[in-house]
């Protein structure tokens, strides 16, 4: 376990366990109300479908322009239905990175649930009055004439990166290009690591 | 609020750590935590807006103490115990039964009655819920230069310390949205216009910006002035 998850108390998983049996006995919720939930978080999302509509976007530009311009068109080609999500292009001149520093804005339904690291205070903090260094901690170097873009989550539009296709994958396909995109990437954390040099 | 919620550009919270091979869930109760929120939000027992401000209004030092998702179960808490759906005293007295008895099973309850199938909570999925039409032309266009408002409500609001006052550009118009700061204290939705404010960094942190840098916020009409 990270730093941000000491051991809990067995008092607050008591507490939420009182917490549901009081709201399943006043009829507030059903008692398969959080397996439902969980699961389709657990289950149905995750980075996947960021990482096709990515790969998408590599291969073919009409897709691409979709994605940037329109991204509930774009993402109902692979059966989602969402309509917050903005998509940022990096660039040679541009990186964008992502963040909510008020709560924890992520868009769930295209990247899954977010890390911890995410949505603790030294991310939230830092990155948006020092992206470099923050970046660099990830393995991260921004060219100093690349301008830096954080986007600060803070309405109800979720926002995720289209990060650059790397060199050496130009003879990939489609399918052989969603494995190597990255949740971080999406964050604007990361770059995706050219297969070459991943060996 | 001015409260340790809003951390952008705060220092001394060390580096960002990170953890390999992070689990979705790091305890049972988290899940269920997680899940019994969404269906709170999905049975309007309270919104979005009020749940995240019953987090902020958390006494900062225990905010900072506690791990996500018992931020979650404080700001849940405090919001049901406010709407009177359940009382401190019986969800004290509950969790002490529980205490006590660790191996007993809550009462039964019924499932999801009328089988149809579960829609995702609509804070996470599916068409935007908290768009609404147009009323008004947005008061801004592409490109004009705007200042925001310099502000300290001690209610719910979404323009974070690090931007008021600040001088940015209009870089995107998203739409008509329900207002958080009204929305949070069950005064209606006073939808209005959301703009992509587009700020450079020197105008936010001033001289210590490490190099070309941008910031960009989504920020409502009342949030704003022209420049």
């Amino acid at each position: 376990m990270g730093k941000n998850h000491p051991n809990v108390e067995p008092y607050v998983a008591s507490r939420v366990r009182a917490l549901e049996s009081l709201l399943l006995e006043k009829g507030i919720l059903a008692s398969d109300t959080v397996d439902k939930v969980v699961g389709r978080f657990q289950d149905d999302t995750g980075p996947m479908i960021g990482a096709r509509a990515v790969a998408r976007a590599w291969v073919d530009p009409a897709y691409k322009r979709l994605l940037l311009d329109n991204s509930a068109e774009a993402l109902a080609q692979f059966g989602l239905r969402y309509d917050m999500l903005n998509v940022v292009e990096n660039t040679p001149d541009v990186h964008n990175v992502v963040v909510c520093t008020l709560c924890s804005c992520y868009p769930w339904p295209v990247l899954g649930l977010p890390p911890a690291w995410y949505k603790s205070p030294p991310y939230r903090s830092r990155v948006v009055i020092e992206p470099r260094s923050v970046l660099r901690e990830f393995g991260l170097e921004i060219d100093d004439a690349r301008e830096i873009r954080v986007w600060d989550s803070s309405a109800e539009l979720r926002y995720m990166v289209l990060p650059q296709r790397p060199p050496g994958t130009e003879r990939l396909s489609e399918e052989e290009l969603v494995p190597l995109v990255t949740r971080d990437a999406m964050i604007g954390v990361a770059d995706v690591p050219s297969p070459a040099l991943v060996g | 609020m001015n409260s340790v919620h809003d951390m952008g550009g705060m220092h001394g919270f060390g580096p960002v750590e990170r953890e390999e091979n992070e689990p979705v869930f790091h305890d049972a109760w988290e899940r269920t935590v997680c899940g019994l929120n969404f269906g709170l939000l999905r049975a309007r027992a309270y919104n979005l807006d009020e749940f995240r401000h019953g987090i902020e209004r958390m006494q900062p030092a225990r905010y900072l103490a506690s791990t996500y998702y018992e931020r979650w179960l404080a700001g849940m808490t405090r919001v049901l115990t406010e709407k009177g759906v359940v009382t401190e005293e019986e969800l004290d007295r509950r969790t002490a039964l529980i205490q006590d008895n660790p191996d007993a099973t809550p009462a039964p309850a019924a499932s999801s009655a009328s089988g149809e199938p579960f829609q995702p909570p609509a804070t996470t999925s599916g068409t935007h819920p908290f768009r609404r039409p147009a009323a008004a032309p947005p008061r801004f266009a592409l490109g004009d230069a705007v200042v925001t408002r310099n502000i300290q409500p001690h209610a719910h609001t979404r323009l974070p310390r690090y931007a008021r006052g600040k001088r940015g550009v209009i870089d995107r118009l998203h739409g008509v949205f329900v207002f958080p700061d009204a929305n949070a204290h069950e005064r209606g939705e006073e939808p209005q216009p959301v703009y992509s404010v587009r700020f450079d960094a020197r105008d936010l942190w001033g001289e210590s910006v490490e190099g070309r840098e941008a910031l960009y916020l989504d920020l409502w009409e009342t949030y704003l002035l022209p420049a």
